[in-house]
C-alpha cells in the first residue's frame, strides 16, 4: 500500500506539472506503447507466483489490450497476472501502462469510447466511472454473475448501472478514523471516539494538552479541500448525521436539515481541533501532519495504515484505526473507493476479455493481490482469509462501518458536476458560508445538471 | 525637356513593377508563416467559436446541436463565470501594476554599471526559467501552516504572531499568496525588458540634460519614461495577456476552491471534468474577447500619447 502512497505524491506533483500546458490532455495517448518498456526494469518484485488460471477455456487467437496500473507493485501485479493469463489460456494480453493521473486516464477513456476504438479491451476504472462510462460497456451480468454475487453488496450496487453489471469490483478502499494510542492513553481515554461529540471532546484535550510541546499539534486531520476528496469526506459526516448520500435515484436529497448539522460541526472544527490550512489539505498533507507526529487524530484510506508502520515512521506502533464517529443513532459511514475493470463495448474478443476479468476477480487472484501488494478484497469471505487478515489487520477493525458510495452510477455521465457541485457548496460551508445556503446552492445546481 | 519627362516616366514605370515584383517576392516569402498561423492560430479560434455554439458533451451519446448564442446567455448570468471574471481581472490590475513598477525600479539599478552585474542579470532570471507548477508547489510548502518556513519565522524565530497563518487556506490571505507568487516569478522578466529599453536611450540625452541644470527627477520625467514608452507598452501587453489566462497558480494553489477561481481554471473544469465542450468553448472565447478589450484600451491609450 505504501506504493499507492508514493503513487499519490507523484500524481498531483504530475496533475500540476501537467498543467502547465496541453501536454496533459496529449500524454495520455502518447505514453501508451512505449511507457511499458521505459519503467519495465524499475518494477517492485511480485514475491508469490499468480494463482493459475481455471475454468477460463482456451482463448488462443484472441489478442486483448489492457489498461492496467501504472506504477510500483500494483503495475507490476497486473503484469504477472495477465501473463499468467496469457499463459493458461493462449491469448495474448497486452498491458498499457494507464496515464499515472487519473483526471488523464479519465480523458483518454473518454477518446477512446468517443472514437468507438477497438484499442483497448479490458480498462482499469476508477469506482466513480462505470457509471459515466456505462454505455460504452459491456453487460457481464451473465458471464460473471455468479462470481458478483460473492462480492461487496455495496461495491456490486455501485458497479450496476440500470440493471447491467458493467464492472467487477478489482479492490477497495474505505474512509477510517486513525487514532493516536499513545496519547488517548495519556490523557485517560480508554477507548477511540465512537461519535463526534466524543472525537471533539478528545481532540480538544488532546491538542491543548500537546500544543505545550509544539504549536502545530493539531487534534483531527482530514481532506478539507476542494477537489474529489472533499466529496469523500462530507459525503461520510453527512451519511453518518443521518443525512443522506446526496441523490436518492436521480433526486437530490441534499438539502435537508442533518445535513447542514452536519456542515456546521465540520466548519466549526475548522481553526478549533482542525488546523485552518485543513480546507487545503488533500490525503498526502493530513498524512504528512499524522505520520510527522503532529496530529490526535485523522480520517484517510487504508493506505496511510502501512505507510504509518515503515520502519522509521515517527508513529511506528503508536497509532490505531477505528470506524469513523457518527451521530447517536446513526451509522458510521465510510466511503466506498477503489478500483473496477470493465470491458469496452467495442472490443473484438468479447470472451476472451470476460474471461480475463473473471480471473482478475476471482477470489484466488483476490488473496494473492492482498497478500503481495496490499490490496484490499473485494470478497468478503478473501477478507477474512486468515493470512489476508495478518497482513490487513485493519479490516477487522473497521468491520462496523457501513460502506456508502457516491452517486455515481445514479448521475451517470454528469457524476463529475454532481460531485464538483457538492464539494464546491461544501468548501463554501467550511469557509464559513451558513450551511443552509450552501446546501440549497448544491441542490439548485445539482438540478440543473440533472434535468 | 520633353525627352527627360519621358525618361521620369519610364522610370517611374520601372520601380513600380520593381516594386510589385518586390511584394510578390514578400508574399512568397511570407505565405508559409502565414499558413502556420492559420493552422495553429486561426483554425483553432475558429473551431473553438463554432463549438460555442453547439451543445457538443464528450462522451454524450446524442449527436451535438446547434444551439445559437445560447451558452453565451447563460454565461452571463453564471455566478461562477462572473466571479472568476472579477478575481482575474482584479489579480492582472494588481500583479502587472507591481511587476511594472518592481521591474522598472530593478531595470533602473541594473542600468547603472557595476561589478558583477552581466552574473547579477543572469541570477536574476532564475525565477523565471523554474517552471510555473513547480515553483507555485514549491510556494505552497513555504507557505504551509503546519511546516512552512514562513510560518516557523513568523511563529518560533521572530514570535510575531502567535498562531500559525494558513496563507493559502485563509481567505484573507489567499489572493496575496497568489500575487506574490506571480510578482516573483514575472518581475525579473519585466525587469529585462525595460533594461533593453533604458539601454537604447542615448546617454548624450542625459549629459545634456545635467548641462541644462535638469535635476535628475525632471531627467527621469523628461527623458527616461517618454523614450521608455515602446518597451513599456510590449511589457504592459505582455504581462497583461498572461495574467488575464492566469492558470498554474491558481491551479495548483487552491483546486477547485469556489471562490479561487480564475478564467482558465474554470474553462478548464467545464471542458476537462465536466467535458461540456460547448459551454467550455464559450468560457474561452470569453477569456478572448476580455483579453482582446484590454489590447484595445492600450494601443489606443499609448496612441493617443504619442499623436
Amino acid at each position: 500500500m505504501s506504493t499507492r502512497g508514493g503513487e499519490q505524491t507523484r500524481r498531483s506533483f504530475l496533475a500540476a506539472a501537467g498543467a502547465l500546458s496541453l501536454s496533459a490532455l496529449i500524454s495520455g495517448c502518447r505514453r501508451a506503447p512505449g511507457a511499458e518498456t521505459d519503467e519495465a526494469e524499475e518494477l517492485p518484485e511480485v514475491r508469490l507466483p499468480p494463482p493459475p488460471v481455471r475454468g477460463a477455456g482456451r482463448h488462443a487467437g484472441a489478442r486483448l489490450v489492457f489498461y492496467a496500473e501504472s506504477v510500483g507493485i500494483g503495475a507490476a501485479i497486473d503484469r504477472a497476472l495477465a501473463q499468467r493469463f496469457a499463459r493458461d489460456t493462449g491469448a495474448a494480453v497486452e498491458v498499457v501502462l494507464r496515464p499515472r493521473d487519473a483526471t488523464e486516464t479519465y480523458a483518454s477513456y473518454l477518446r477512446l469510447f468517443q472514437a468507438r476504438s477497438a484499442a483497448v479491451d479490458v480498462l482499469s476504472l476508477d469506482i466513480v466511472w462505470p457509471g459515466i462510462f456505462a454505455p460504452h460497456l459491456l453487460d457481464l451480468g451473465e458471464a460473471l454473475g455468479g462470481l458478483a454475487a460473492t462480492h461487496l453488496e455495496a461495491a456490486i450496487r455501485n458497479d450496476t448501472v440500470q440493471g447491467r453489471l458493467v464492472a467487477m469490483p478489482y479492490f477497495t478502499d474505505f474512509g477510517m478514523l486513525y487514532y493516536r494510542t499513545d496519547l488517548l492513553q495519556k490523557y485517560g481515554f480508554g477507548a477511540p471516539p465512537t461519535t463526534w461529540d466524543e472525537l471533539e471532546r478528545m481532540a480538544k484535550t488532546i491538542q491543548s494538552g500537546e500544543r505545550a510541546r509544539s504549536r502545530a499539534f493539531a487534534g483531527f486531520v482530514w481532506q478539507g479541500k476542494a477537489y474529489e476528496g472533499l466529496t469523500c469526506n462530507a459525503l461520510e459526516w453527512i451519511h453518518s448525521y443521518g443525512g443522506g448520500a446526496i441523490l436518492e435515484g436521480r433526486e437530490p436529497t441534499i438539502n435537508n436539515p442533518r445535513a447542514a448539522q452536519a456542515l456546521a460541526r465540520f466548519h466549526r472544527f475548522v481553526g478549533t481541533i482542525s488546523p485552518i490550512g485543513v480546507t487545503g489539505y488533500e490525503e498526502e498533507d493530513a498524512r504528512n501532519v499524522f505520520q510527522g507526529g503532529n496530529a490526535a487524530f485523522m480520517r484517510n484510506w487504508p493506505y496511510a495504515y502501512a505507510a504509518g508502520n515503515t520502519k522509521g515512521s515517527r508513529i511506528e506502533g503508536l497509532f490505531d484505526v477505528a470506524p469513523l464517529p457518527h451521530e447517536p443513532g446513526f451509522e458510521s459511514s465510510a466511503t466506498l473507493g477503489g478500483w473496477t475493470l470493465g470491458i469496452s463495448k467495442y472490443s473484438r474478443f468479447p470472451d476472451a476479455a470476460t474471461a480475463f476479468v473473471g480471473y482478475l476477480c476471482s477470489p484466488e487472484v483476490q488473496r494473492f493481490r492482498a497478500l503481495v501488494g496490499g490490496y484490499i478484497p473485494t470478497i468478503p469471505a478473501v477478507q477474512s482469509d486468515p493470512d489476508v487478515a495478518r497482513v490487513l489487520p485493519f479490516l477487522e477493525r473497521v468491520r462496523g462501518a457501513t460502506l456508502v458510495a457516491r452517486p455515481s452510477n445514479q448521475a451517470g455521465a454528469r457524476y463529475n458536476e454532481v460531485s464538483i457541485a457538492f464539494y464546491q457548496g461544501v468548501s463554501k460551508a467550511l469557509y464559513g458560508t451558513d450551511p443552509e445556503k450552501a446546501l440549497e446552492q448544491i441542490d439548485r445546481r445539482i438540478r440543473r445538471s440533472l434535468r | 525637356m520633353s525627352t527627360t519627362a519621358s525618361g521620369a516616366e519610364k522610370q517611374g514605370e520601372v520601380t513600380g513593377i520593381r516594386a510589385r515584383r518586390r511584394a510578390r517576392v514578400a508574399w512568397a516569402f511570407l505565405s508559409p508563416a502565414l499558413v502556420v498561423t492559420a493552422f495553429v492560430a486561426l483554425y483553432p479560434l475558429c473551431d473553438t467559436l463554432y463549438l460555442s455554439l453547439t451543445n457538443t458533451r464528450l462522451g454524450s451519446e446524442e449527436p451535438p446541436r446547434f444551439v445559437g448564442l445560447s451558452n453565451y446567455a447563460e454565461l452571463v448570468h453564471d455566478g461562477f463565470f462572473l466571479d472568476a471574471l472579477l478575481l482575474t481581472v482584479f489579480f492582472a490590475v494588481i500583479t502587472v501594476m507591481l511587476e511594472l513598477a518592481l521591474g522598472l525600479g530593478i531595470a533602473l539599478l541594473l542600468d547603472a554599471r557595476f561589478k558583477g552585474r552581466s552574473a547579477v542579470r543572469a541570477a536574476m532570471l532564475v525565477p523565471w526559467a523554474i517552471p510555473t507548477a513547480v515553483s507555485t508547489q514549491m510556494w505552497k510548502w513555504m507557505y504551509n501552516d503546519v511546516y512552512g518556513v514562513f510560518n516557523d519565522v513568523l511563529v518560533n524565530r521572530l514570535g510575531l504572531v502567535s498562531e500559525p497563518i494558513a496563507f493559502t487556506a485563509d481567505p484573507r490571505t489567499s489572493l496575496a499568496a497568489a500575487v506574490l507568487v506571480d510578482v516573483w516569478k514575472t518581475t525579473p522578466f519585466v525587469a529585462l525588458l525595460l533594461l533593453a529599453g533604458l539601454q537604447l536611450i542615448p546617454r548624450e540625452l542625459y549629459e545634456a540634460a545635467r548641462v541644462d541644470g535638469a535635476t535628475r527627477l525632471q531627467a527621469f520625467t523628461q527623458i527616461t519614461l517618454p523614450l521608455l514608452r515602446p518597451a513599456l507598452l510590449v511589457a504592459l501587453v505582455f504581462r497583461t495577456l498572461d495574467a488575464l489566462r492566469v492558470f498554474d497558480v491558481f491551479y495548483v494553489m487552491f483546486g477547485s476552491r469556489p471562490d479561487m477561481q480564475t478564467l482558465a481554471t474554470y474553462a478548464h473544469e467545464i471542458l476537462v471534468s465536466i467535458s461540456d465542450v460547448g459551454y467550455g468553448s464559450a468560457v474561452s472565447t470569453a477569456i478572448f474577447l476580455v483579453i482582446a478589450v484590454f489590447i484595445v484600451i492600450y494601443v489606443a491609450l499609448f496612441r493617443r500619447r504619442e499623436a
